[in-house]
């Protein structure tokens, strides 16, 4: 009887949990098939007909297409540039254990960005760079990198020395190794950082924010800007939020174990 | 295949190379430049040739009660924030960590926060919030409970901010210990259990001391995050209303991208960046402190 009490009261309370995470984006998905009307309605409605007219507005809008473009290049090309410039230096951390390396790198993830933001926004505007995808990329990869180096790092320490070691008997070079032997050993860890280093591209709204103005603006900025109206049409923002969020939520449910790995790994291995 | 020797003698510098490069050009240099401009009484208004003032620019904004209340906010908004996520985050990674259908359902569920995109959760929260439309006001009436103005009142504003953060940062908490409690030995606890301990005790003397080292890097590491908090304030409020949601960072961001005053914003920003130094400084100590 006791464990009956206890199994009731504990998919109670997982339930709870579940409705508590998923209440805002079923609440985005909601209001993004209503109309106008449906939404101001008081009490809220739960029961209403539903409607595909905000995604016919918002994407029938040729410029949100165009944003959504600017996003994937943007972090497609971040993404790509912090693997070149990331891989072989969390090889060399790992191998090296360059602790002081990995940590001045790691700094990028932790500090503000906007610290680094004004200084940029000086030279870029200097340089004839805003409003660029080179602008943005450069700053998107200061987002991508640390993500790239931190989780890859760990990653290439898991891989035994004396697969190495054995080939650099048969004179293989270091090149070849760590493009022949070590990265072919990689997929999961490339997917890893590839993944969660997209979606944090994606995410980001203060560097584009600033450095991005019509011609390179991406989604997130776009979403805002639908706030600035004075009449908010709800309907439209909810379904440009379900827009922009579908692509990260999508891969994380592709990649569930990844993510999580890469998420928890940096804390639980100390 | 060809061998070179010296990129073989050197590659421990030669693959690093060019992230070293990059980051020393667009963070460490950055960084300096902004320590640089604190010094000045540049503003991209004025036109004029900026010049070297020393601390002059200290000696004002540290003084000023916009910036120490922004301060203080942060404070009050980054250890409310996750002080409650440690505290929901540690019991809700202790009910998951056990077997039970639908656990890796739940599991994705979690991150689904984790992976959102901060602005448009924002917006989300702008729409429950809302005094006349939104379900938050719904669910206090359905509950007998005082409807509450949220974002839109300056008493209120704060927590509401909190609310949203927690939402979307405790998994990220829960996920990190339900992962540091898979990698502890049950040894321990199964001697307490022979030994008539309660499930009670068991969590409280052994499971919760054996996973803590966990616990603080996920606490420090959202301490860290928290307090550089800019999305969410920035989509719901701007700050608002007055000043009452300004944190550091929004301030920081007002006074480079607004007022264009950067010399006195880079005064915030130098701040902002020793308040986070600061914690990341406690991070590496604590891991290395655990490592040993």
């Amino acid at each position: 009887m006791k464990k009956v009490g206890f199994k009731i009261l504990f998919y109670g309370a997982v339930v709870l949990l579940a409705a508590i995470v998923l209440m805002p984006f079923l609440w985005m998905l909601i209001s993004s098939l209503k109309t106008q009307v449906d939404i101001v309605a008081w009490p809220p409605k739960f029961v209403f007909s539903p409607t595909t007219q905000n995604y016919y507005k918002v994407f029938a809008e040729q410029d949100f297409i165009r944003y959504f473009f600017n996003s994937t290049i943007v972090a497609v090309f971040a993404v790509g540039v912090s693997l070149l410039l990331g891989l072989p230096a969390a090889y060399s951390i790992a191998r090296f254990s360059q602790r002081r390396l990995a940590l001045t790198i790691l700094l990028a993830r932790l500090m503000p960005g906007i610290s680094f933001l004004m200084p940029w926004y000086i030279i870029f505007s200097r340089l004839g760079l805003m409003d660029t995808y080179v602008a943005l990329v450069l700053s998107h990869v200061l987002i991508a990198l640390p993500i790239v180096v931190w989780i890859m790092s760990s990653y290439f320490e898991t891989i035994p020395m004396e697969l190495e070691e054995s080939a650099m008997v048969d004179g293989a070079s270091r090149n070849y190794i760590f493009l022949r032997i070590i990265l072919p050993l990689s997929g999961p860890g490339i997917i890893t950082a590839t993944t969660l280093a997209f979606i944090f591209s994606w995410n980001n709204f203060l560097f584009s924010q600033v450095l991005s103005m019509e011609k390179t603006r991406t989604l997130p900025i776009a979403v805002f800007n639908f706030l600035s109206y004075a009449d908010i049409d709800w309907g439209g923002v909810m379904a440009a939020s379900v827009a922009i969020m579908a692509p990260a939520l999508v891969l994380t449910m592709i990649f569930q174990r990844y993510v999580v790995s890469g998420l928890t790994m940096g804390a639980v291995k100390g | 295949m060809t061998h070179n020797s010296y990129a073989d003698s050197n590659i421990r510098w030669i693959y690093p190379l060019p992230a070293i490069l990059f980051v020393a050009l667009l963070m460490v240099f950055p960084v300096l430049y902004t320590t640089y401009i604190s010094l000045t009484n540049w503003t991209l208004t004025s036109g004029a040739a900026p010049s070297f003032v020393g601390l002059a620019n200290y000696g004002q904004v540290l003084v000023e009660p916009r910036f120490l209340q922004a301060l203080w906010r942060t404070m009050v908004f980054t250890i409310s924030a996750v002080a409650v996520e440690a505290v929901l985050g540690v019991a809700a990674a202790l009910l998951l960590n056990r077997v039970f259908v639908g656990r890796n359902l739940v599991k994705l569920l979690l991150l689904l926060p984790l992976v959102a995109t901060p602005v448009a959760v924002g917006i989300v929260f702008n729409l429950f919030y809302d005094p006349t439309i939104g379900l938050a006001n719904y669910v206090l009436e359905s509950l007998g409970l005082p409807a509450s103005s949220w974002i839109s009142d300056a008493r209120t504003v704060l927590f509401s901010l909190v609310i949203v953060d927690v939402w979307q940062w405790t998994p990220m908490i829960t996920l990190i210990v339900l992962a540091g409690l898979a990698a502890l030995s049950d040894e321990p606890a199964e001697a307490a259990r022979i030994d008539g301990a309660s499930e009670w005790q068991i969590i409280r003397l052994i499971t919760i001391p054996m996973v803590m080292p966990v616990i603080v890097t996920a606490v420090i590491l959202r301490l860290i995050d928290a307090l550089k908090t800019f999305d969410i304030i920035f989509a719901m409020t701007g700050g608002g209303p007055g000043y009452a949601s300004e944190t550091l960072n929004l301030i920081g961001y007002k006074y480079s991208f607004e007022y264009f005053r950067m010399g006195q914003a880079a005064v915030i920003l130098v701040v902002l960046f020793l308040i986070v130094l600061a914690c990341s400084v406690a991070i590496t100590r604590l891991s290395k402190r655990t490592a040993a």
